[in-house]
């Protein structure tokens, strides 16, 4: 028997933690009052690169409330953290430790935490130390470090080739491009916090910010060489991160080593300055894209090369020009991607990693192609749109993006479009619609649920996962509710504690695919256990069925009922008591799902109308709609809330979001909300996010396949587009502020 | 820069001050066990002591009165002594507005205010709109029209929103817009907040 989800779909549910968010009750990482706890502030360096020569601490130490200053020159590292470095700076390719060694690899990088009694103490003392550094010179400026160092090697930056690369050049219509994205800034709302309490000197609680509760703690037991057992991460709440909390960063180390040395529980908040460079960031990127095509619309080759960024002292990559090997039916692709070292922090993941950034340019080029080629850019997607996967030579599992371009360009009336830039005035303002696309893979990993169903009902689901936002439990509890035939308030999806059977990580726009496959076998296992316990089976039977089978029955509303007459029935908790149990209890497992056969994607179309303001170079979004192919919706309210934040997301890329570097100083230049913008209420005007909402028949039982990245992905484009087709400028870089456009 | 201005000498010539004679207050009280110990955590302690200030306030209906260092913004009493965490530090430079909350029913970023400066005042944070049991429109609205994702900005802006219906700056969608705009939401949920706020306006409860 199968247990996918049934049609007509139970209507959407509230989200189940909707209560506890607006009373303010939800309790996030630095919300947790232990008696005796302490705090720590982190200070950072104020040189980008060099060596630091000596500190002098005294002060802070002597300063009221101080209970530690702890600093690379005074570490006493703890049992298992113990981590060679060779001590000179060419060597650090090999990760940073915090208080590790004396080297400083970027502004801002932790050299102390101070610790006190109370946080006024604390945040007082950490500004006492004095640092004597020798400063060496540094790069933190993209462009002028290509020419003269040296791009990292390695099997992440081969080029890809299919076909005939110079295919592109000899088409007639061809268009060549180059691309510009700023670093960008996750900025969740939440602060990233620690807060640490080690039980023992070998047993540590940890409340902290993460993603992957399972990954945070074996990075803590590595780093202490502690065991399982005794490395209790707690994580009930995550203010936001879209990608910012998967790595145990500097300051949640230096919280761990510091609680330990003052033997007192321990909470670190960074402040939102510290944000900019100790949890990540979107790495800058410049692209260039070449393109060619047949007269008619037909591409015959793309080239497209990236560059972006690392750290000096540790690689991160992302998949930045994948989307050009798959995105459109071209049958001739190359493809480049680059990164430099700089003396900047470690990049990280960011909402849409890699594919948010590439369609960005490609989306641009292909608009730019349709408009050299004078048609339309939805005519020439449709034109050149795939059926199979070229790049891994297979089809797709489902591929509904004609049915977003579909209900997405009715929607904002692409058809009443004029074609011709700068064609449309309202007023004093130019208007222009323009479009992109966003794709994201889908994939499901495996994941472990513990279930419990008792006498009174009701059924606690729990599994070690973590809830950025997007509202796991809320759609855990609809999934369990649909197939398992009872109301959604009978039952409490318990995460956020690594106590908890694993789970799986929140992010990558897997955790509902993997989560939920688990979820749903675990109903599923649930309903074959309670159809075992029924001894006397004489209840279900017909004159017609005298053996009845699994395959006979249905679930719902709480009862076990044969599918062909609805008034055989017998309740789970009849079945239970007649059993004589309390409950039924076990820990459901599901492997991951290698996919081999397919490829499977989610993707958008995103459709904007922005309104230009040509004297002085306001741009207004006047009109948003976002279809989106995500395969089935579990849970269609917080579903689309997720599709409105990812285009948000990429208002912010298109229009305002660049985190700037002062490259004298190696020095972060708008580390705040003030002159790091993001969009606020005003910017933003009605979203419509639109689902194609058919099922993916490969992927995982509920057909669905992801939507939190594809929100985002190909949004920028949309705006850029639009910019264009208001004004006739095509702003290749980043965000499109005012001054650009006049 | 000059060097000598960039010095804070009043605060630390006071905190001097305060440690010295502390440190006399301690010679002349203390039992000669602790003077023994004649250590930093005495002084630390009376320091402590001198350095507070009394106030008196009203927060969430229930009176306080409170001894606090004059340099603690209200945002980090309410979350790091009354442990009311509802309300949330996003920025702590008046950036955010996630730590809105109302002071004599006037919406306020509590990190941009010192708590000393509250005495007198009734304070009405997120843990103080609903019923009891009975949640405020605002937040059934909220909850409603899914005006939040992760949560963290959402306790400042239904402190905010309340504030914006009662001050009259919700009359229209771009209105509202406009004035919930010192609330920032990283989730992106803009669109269903101003869904929110109308409804609960329309809704003909008291806000």
């Amino acid at each position: 028997m199968e247990n996918k989800l049934k049609e007509p779909f139970m209507p959407p549910i509230d989200r189940v933690d909707g209560k506890l968010k607006v009373t303010g009750a939800a309790k996030y990482s630095a919300e947790y009052n232990i008696p005796q706890m302490a705090y720590g502030v982190m200070v950072g360096s104020s040189i980008a690169k060099g060596i630091i020569l000596s500190m002098d601490t005294k002060a802070a130490e002597n300063a009221p409330g101080v209970l530690g200053v702890i600093t690379p020159f005074n570490i006493e590292k703890p049992a298992g953290y113990n981590i060679e470095t060779s001590g000179n700076i060419s060597a650090t390719k090999k990760g940073f430790n915090v208080f590790d060694d004396k080297l400083i690899r970027f502004s801002g990088q932790p050299i102390a935490i101070v610790m006190a009694d109370s946080y006024e103490r604390a945040l007082h003392a950490a500004t006492l130390i004095k640092v004597n550094y020798k400063k060496d010179s540094f790069q933190t400026n993209l462009e002028k470090a290509i020419p003269v160092v040296k791009p990292l090697e390695g099997n992440a930056f081969k080029d890809y080739t299919r076909g005939d690369v110079n295919a592109w050049k000899t088409a007639p219509v061809k268009i060549e491009a180059e691309y510009n994205i700023p670093i960008e800034v996750h900025n969740p709302m939440e602060l990233h916090a620690i807060t640490v309490h080690w039980e023992t000197p070998d047993k540590v609680l940890v409340y902290e910010k993460t993603q992957s509760l399972m990954d945070t703690q074996e990075k803590i037991m590595e780093l202490f060489g502690l065991k399982k057992e005794n490395v209790h991460i707690i994580t009930k709440f995550i203010g936001g991160a879209f990608g910012s909390a998967f790595n145990v960063w500097p300051h949640a180390v230096a919280a761990l080593i510091g609680a330990k040395q003052i033997n007192k529980p321990l909470k670190v908040v960074l402040s939102r300055d510290q944000m900019f460079m100790n949890v990540g960031y979107r790495p800058q990127s410049i692209q260039k894209i070449s393109i060619g095509a047949q007269p008619d619309g037909k591409i015959t080759g793309i080239n497209h090369e990236a560059i972006s960024m690392t750290a000096s002292y540790q690689e991160f990559t992302e998949g930045i020009v994948n989307v050009s090997r798959m995105l459109y039916d071209i049958p001739n692709v190359f493809t480049r991607y680059k990164i430099y070292p700089m003396d900047l922090s470690l990049p990280t993941w960011m909402r849409g990693p890699g594919e948010t950034t590439g369609a960005y340019a490609l989306e641009c080029a292909i608009d730019e192609l349709a408009h050299a080629l004078k048609m339309d850019p939805l005519k020439l997607r449709l034109l050149n749109y795939s059926d199979t996967d070229l790049e891994k030579q297979r089809p797709y599992s489902s591929k509904y993006l004609k049915e977003a371009f579909e209900i997405g360009s009715e929607k904002i009336g692409w058809n009443d479009r004029h074609p011709e830039p700068r064609s449309m005035p309202e007023g004093d303002w130019l208007a222009g619609y323009g479009m992109g696309s966003g794709v994201f893979i889908g994939w499901r990993g495996g994941a472990q649920v513990g279930a419990r169903f008792t006498a009174d009902g009701k059924l606690l689901l729990q599994s070690a996962v973590t809830d950025m936002g997007p509202g796991t439990a809320t759609a855990m509890t609809k999934l369990a509710a649909e197939t398992f035939g009872i109301s959604p308030d009978k039952i409490v999806f318990e995460m956020g504690d690594s106590s908890l059977p694993p789970g799986i990580m929140q992010g990558g726009s897997g955790t509902t695919s993997s989560l939920g496959t688990t979820v749903n076998n675990a109903t599923l296992s649930l309903k074959k256990k309670l159809f075992e316990l029924v001894k006397n089976k004489a209840v279900f039977h017909t004159e017609t069925i005298h053996d009845v089978k699994f395959e006979d029955v249905v679930f719902e509303n709480g009862q076990m009922m044969l599918s062909s007459d609805h008034t055989r029935k017998m309740s789970y908790s009849d079945i239970l008591e007649s059993a004589g149990l309390d409950n039924i209890e076990f820990i459901e497992e599901t492997k991951g799902f290698n996919n081999v056969d397919y490829s499977t994607y989610a993707y958008a179309a995103h459709f904007v109308k922005v309104l230009v303001h040509p004297a002085t170079g306001v741009i207004k979004m006047e009109k948003i709609v976002s279809a989106v192919d995500g395969g089935t919706i579990v849970n269609d309210k917080t579903a689309r809330s997720q599709i409105i934040g990812g285009v948000v997301g990429g208002i912010g890329m298109a229009l305002m979001e660049e985190g700037v570097v002062d490259n004298r100083y190696g020095r972060w230049v708008n580390n705040n909300f003030a002159d790091y913008h993001v969009p606020v209420n005003a910017d933003v005007p009605h979203i419509e996010a639109l689902f194609v909402n058919k099922p993916d028949p490969i992927l995982n039982p509920m057909g669905s396949k992801g939507i939190g990245e594809v929100a985002m992905v190909g949004f920028a484009a949309a705006v850029a587009n639009a910019v264009f087709h208001a004004t006739g400028k095509r702003i290749r870089a980043l965000p499109i502020t005012p001054d650009k456009i006049i | 820069m000059d060097k000598k201005v960039t010095t804070p000498i009043h605060s630390s010539a006071r905190r001097n001050f305060l440690k010295q004679s502390s440190a006399m207050v301690a010679l002349a009280l203390a039992p000669p066990t602790i003077l023994k110990a004649g250590d930093k955590k005495v002084e630390d302690q009376i320091a402590g002591y001198f350095e507070k200030v009394p106030v008196k306030l009203e927060i969430n209906g229930k009176a306080h009165a409170l001894s606090i260092e004059p340099r603690v913004t209200l945002l980090d009493l309410l979350r790091e002594q009354l442990h009311l965490t509802g309300t949330k530090k996003g920025c702590d430079h008046g950036q955010c507005g996630a730590c809105t909350v109302h002071i004599n029913g006037k919406r306020v970023n509590a990190c941009l205010t010192l708590a000393v400066m509250q005495g007198g005042n009734k304070i009405t944070t997120i843990e103080g709109l609903a019923n009891g049991d009975e949640l405020h429109p605002m937040q059934e609205a909220f909850i409603k029209h899914d005006g939040f994702q992760c949560g963290y900005c959402t306790p400042g802006q239904i402190m905010s929103a309340v504030a914006c219906v009662k001050e009259g700056h919700a009359e229209s969608d771009d209105d509202i817009r406009e004035y919930m705009s010192g609330n920032i939401c990283r989730c992106g949920c803009y669109t269903n907040i101003v869904d929110a706020i109308k409804d609960a306006k329309k809704g003909g409860k008291s806000l």
